[in-house]
């Protein structure tokens, strides 16, 4: 309160300078709240509500028994799965690539190199991505002609870049950037001091790194991974453009509800949206929670 | 032998380097390639050409162009604004604010789109007083729409940027300097407050540039002919454009993220000066 005496001087001569203080405090928030209010909570309200409603406005809870009944069931798996082995695969790659260029004595410009790199990958998401996928291991791309070319027919073989598989290729792409660009500053937290210790100490360093390094870096690389989870679960555009809507995912069965009712039920719509919305408020909460013990432990 | 530990330490970061390189560069250079073979037998430019001389590319780049500008004012315009405040006035409210800028991150841009055809379809109304009229009824107001929607993506970066560069500088004692010399709030923020923060206002800017220029979930469900569903209908019908536009946006984006860290890293130096 005392920062607002500066301003609380020129206003005095007011009949009401309690209210206009009040007012001159919070006034430089109020457009915030208010684009807030308007642009992010009540469209998310509006949607939420209407997930507890059925056709003439009661409250049910019938809808979120829908969430668990097929198309939408099989949408949730089918996004966890993938969102899951993005996670998984571009996590593990990426501490392993963050490991060696921060620990791996590999000269300086490698590692710039990377780390800009990644700032591109990790942002380069969307139409583009898909289209710079199709245009390489698509049925006319660039490696499946090249393979092509010497006999080997990638499609024949089993590969396809419209599928399950493909969706995880193109989707580590930026997962495994985000991964390493967190976790570069974690493995640089890690102190010398700490390997010197416990050599003083007798360990070997498999055993520096199994009983020190590693119990540091968990909760870091789990809440990084669980970053990436959502970051796959909520991705509609590259998973739009390259297969078209034949992935059953939850964004995709969102953006066809969206375009037509074709779930037959707006308010299970609405609960597929809140469905989302919970998978995804997880994985923050999880992130920010497990992302502020790593900030503790390595200060 | 600690020195064959470390020669096979170094083994395995060269390989895992290269696999990531690869995995990094084949995409970029296959679709390059590609780009180039519109013509048969030959190498040519003959995609980007096409692709650019399309009058519907340089209306739907120009109109993605406008959207980024437009929402990178509203953006600065919204979060400077906050940001001084609470780091000022009202700090207590910082977690609210902060947790407010991580929302977009939980309610993904299809919801969002979802939420805003559902509210703005119709008058907004508060106990049948109505607040807002129907914004989605007009071009014009789908616009403002589609720019409050790019503008709630850009939050997180945005808002992130400008509290890391409000840090950087002792905003109480520059406020108080110029309030001492006479300076109302208004040349505080605009003439004070606002140029000592061009570093992270630019690397929040180019960001936001990024993120909007090719986005395609919130454009095509409000039906705005930007550019992101411009490029994902090309990709319905042709083969070589589209390949060559992935490379043009991959362009876009390194330039964008390398400017950020030039931009950034002068910010460091003349910090680490300044102290």
């Amino acid at each position: 309160m005392a920062q607002t005496a500066t301003f609380g001087n020129r206003t005095s001569a007011l009949t009401m300078p309690r209210l206009r203080n009040l007012f001159i405090t919070w006034m430089g928030v109020i457009p915030f709240f208010v684009f807030s209010i308007l642009f992010l909570f009540l469209p998310s309200y509006s949607l939420l509500v209407d997930a507890f409603k059925d056709a003439q406005g009661n409250w049910t809870l019938a809808n979120l028994g829908g969430l668990f009944e097929d198309p939408i069931r099989s949408g949730f798996i089918l996004s966890i799965q993938i969102s899951a082995f993005t996670a998984l695969l571009g996590g593990v790659f990426g501490f392993l690539l963050a490991y060696a260029l921060v620990l791996g004595k590999l000269p300086k410009w490698i590692r710039s190199t990377f780390v800009t790199f990644s700032g591109v990958a990790s942002n380069f998401a969307g139409v583009p991505l898909a289209f710079a996928f199709i245009a390489v291991l698509g049925r006319t791309g660039a490696i499946t002609s090249m393979f092509k070319s010497v006999g080997i027919d990638l499609y024949d073989a089993g590969f396809n870049l419209y599928s399950f598989w493909g969706l995880i290729l193109v989707y580590l792409f930026f997962q495994f950037p985000l991964m390493l660009l967190i976790m570069i500053p974690s493995l640089e937290g890690l102190r010398p001091e700490w390997q010197e210790a416990a050599e003083n100490l007798g360990a070997s360093s498999p055993q520096y790194w199994r009983y020190v390094a590693f119990p540091i870096l968990l909760p870091s690389l789990l809440g990084t991974m669980i970053l990436l989870f959502g970051n796959a679960f909520g991705a509609y555009a590259t998973a739009f453009a390259l297969t078209g809507g034949r992935l059953n995912l939850v964004t995709i069965q969102i953006g066809a509800q969206i375009r037509g009712d074709v779930l037959h039920n707006p308010n299970l719509g609405f609960a597929m949206a809140l469905g989302m919305v919970i998978v995804m408020l997880v994985c923050i909460v999880g992130y920010t929670l497990l992302q502020r013990q790593t900030e503790k432990w390595l200060q | 032998m600690k020195s064959a530990k470390l020669r096979r330490v170094s083994w395995l970061s060269w390989i895992v380097i290269v696999v990531g390189a690869i995995y990094f560069l084949a995409p970029l250079v296959g679709t390059f390639e590609y780009s180039l073979t519109a013509l048969r037998d030959q190498y040519s430019f003959a995609a980007y050409e096409r692709a650019f001389a399309d009058p519907r590319f340089v209306q739907s780049f120009g109109y993605s162009m406008l959207l980024a500008l437009a929402t990178i004012v509203c953006s600065i315009l919204l979060i400077v604004p906050t940001a001084y405040w609470v780091h000022l006035y009202v700090p207590q409210i910082r977690p609210l604010v902060e947790g407010i800028t991580l929302l977009p991150f939980v309610v993904p841009a299809i919801v969002l789109v979802f939420g805003f055809i559902k509210i703005y379809s119709r008058p907004l109304e508060i106990m049948n007083i109505p607040l807002v009229p129907p914004l989605l009824s007009t071009i014009e107001s789908t616009n403002i729409v589609l720019i409050a929607g790019y503008t709630v993506l850009s939050l997180p970066y945005m808002y992130r940027a400008v509290d890391n560069g409000l840090r950087a500088i002792d905003v109480r004692r520059l406020t108080e300097a110029a309030q001492s010399l006479g300076a109302g709030w208004g040349t505080i923020l605009f003439r004070i407050i606002l140029p000592n923060l061009r570093t992270a206002l630019l690397s929040g800017a180019l960001l936001t540039f990024a993120i909007v220029v090719g986005e395609l979930t919130l454009a095509t469900f409000l039906g705005i002919p930007a550019f992101g569903p411009y490029l994902q209908q090309l990709g319905q019908h042709k083969a070589y454009e589209p390949a060559a536009l992935a490379i043009v946006s991959f362009l876009l984006t390194w330039v964008a993220l390398v400017l950020i860290s030039i931009v950034t890293r002068g910010n460091a130096g003349s910090a680490a000066g300044s102290h």
